[in-house]
């Protein structure tokens, strides 16, 4: 049978890419950012999950205001890198898991979580940054991954509430699919920040960490937390953060943190990342 | 039309919900053009003209030959469509940050790197009210 064994949270800013691609990971202002990163990068040598199912949003990349999908799953084969105006990012094409993918969808809709199916897609830096910061720059990724689009940018984003379900709709999923897979979930995005208007450059350490503190341990209550109060306190483009969410209802209700690394700024925007282990039987 | 909503009162802040969408949606899917070569050429080579081929409100192709960000964003812009505009351009996010929060890029790159602009005073229209009346730039 087929299960989830870790899930991993962390910002997908799209200047980390950018710094990866460029080689400027060892400069004095991106230095202590991907220290950060480097016990998750020896911790997945060792996990090796077959198949990473990674929450992500796209930002008007594959999907512009013709198509807003609230939940869009990626079934397809393969997900080149998207163009997002200055060149596809320079990583290897994504593979999926067309097999999982399709029983996921299968089971998810029955579970009534009605998500959208999506057979082409590029992907953009909200889905290969995470990977970038986790795998760094192999040929091939050593991982199949399916892409799990959250619309966060028309507002309203699903809820908090409605993500921790559809998380737990997930693990399901997984664990009634016949083949022995290890399986990880990512849900990626945040923490505070906002782009747009006179309230610019906002950072919130005290709701990030907060929030940090409620995935970890109360998932319920961080699922509470009301889609104004997202934008109030993280930002207009905080409320990204619903998506970790997903990732933390896949997982068992207790779980262990064998990592927390948070660090402002990477540039406009506060990053946390948490890697957490299943704990127990449920 | 739109009724109130509880986030209208969060400062220097406007939501992208539904019907700022229905209201940008031309204004949008020009900013998504822009991801084609061909048509990046044909905007810098005859902005105005390249605009009327679009369904876009006269004020919105204004706001767009101005540059005015905060301007396209009251106008149903969003932050992630407009990137493009600017991405065009050459500029980076944060010489679009210093326009939109009336700073210059030295300034706001600076915040940053200093944590950024605080929750404190920021949650609340009237918090940035109370500060205009003794000073007018306050609260940016």
């Amino acid at each position: 049978m087929a299960h989830i064994f870790a899930g991993l949270s962390t910002s997908h800013v799209p200047a980390i890419g950018a710094a990866i691609d460029l080689g400027k990971t060892t400069q004095a202002y991106w230095q202590p950012l991907f220290a950060g990163y480097e016990f998750a990068k020896e911790w997945i040598k060792e996990a090796r999950p077959d198949v990473v199912i990674l929450i992500y949003n796209d930002h008007a990349s594959a999907f512009s205001l013709e198509l807003i999908p609230t939940f869009a799953l990626g079934c397809a084969a393969e997900f080149p890198s998207a163009d997002e105006g200055w060149g596809p990012r320079p990583v290897p094409v994504v593979k999926g898991h067309p097999e999982l993918a399709a029983h996921l969808a299968q089971s998810l809709i029955l579970d009534e979580f009605d998500l959208t199916i999506v057979n082409k897609m590029d992907v953009d830096h909200g889905l290969t940054v995470p990977l970038s910061l986790v795998y760094g720059q192999p040929r091939e990724w050593p991982c199949r991954v399916i892409p799990l689009a959250v619309n966060v940018i028309q507002y309203p984003p699903p809820t908090g509430n409605r993500c921790l379900k559809l998380g737990k709709a997930i693990r399901r999923a997984v664990e009634s699919y016949p083949e022995d897979l290890r399986v990880m979930v990512f849900g990626t995005g945040g923490m505070s920040h906002q782009l747009q208007g006179p309230r610019a450059g906002l950072i919130n350490k005290e709701f990030d960490n907060r929030f940090m503190d409620f995935v970890i341990d109360a998932p319920e209550k961080a699922a509470a937390i009301k889609p104004v109060e997202y934008l109030r306190e993280a930002g207009s483009e905080g409320i990204e953060l619903v998506m970790w969410l997903i990732m933390r209802g896949a997982l068992h209700e207790r779980v262990r943190c064998i990592k927390r690394f948070y660090h402002v700024p990477a540039s406009n925007t506060a990053v946390g990342h948490l890697i957490l282990e299943n704990e127990g039987k449920a | 039309m739109r009724g109130p909503q509880d986030y209208d009162d969060i400062p220097g802040t406007t939501v992208f919900d539904a019907e700022r969408s229905r209201q940008g949606y031309w204004l949008n899917q020009f900013c998504m053009s822009l991801m084609n070569a061909a048509n990046r050429s044909a905007f810098k080579a005859d902005e105005a003209g390249y605009l009327n081929n679009w369904a876009m409100t006269r004020e919105q192709r204004q706001a767009v030959l101005d540059r005015d960000w905060n301007r396209m964003i009251k106008l149903g812009g969003n932050i992630y469509f407009l990137a493009k505009i600017f991405s065009s351009d050459g500029k980076s996010f944060q010489h679009v940050a210093a326009i939109m929060t009336d700073s210059t890029q030295e300034a706001y790159a600076q915040m940053m790197i200093a944590g950024g602009r605080p929750a404190a005073g920021n949650r609340y229209q009237s918090e940035w009210d109370a500060k205009r009346t003794t000073d007018p730039k306050a609260g940016r």
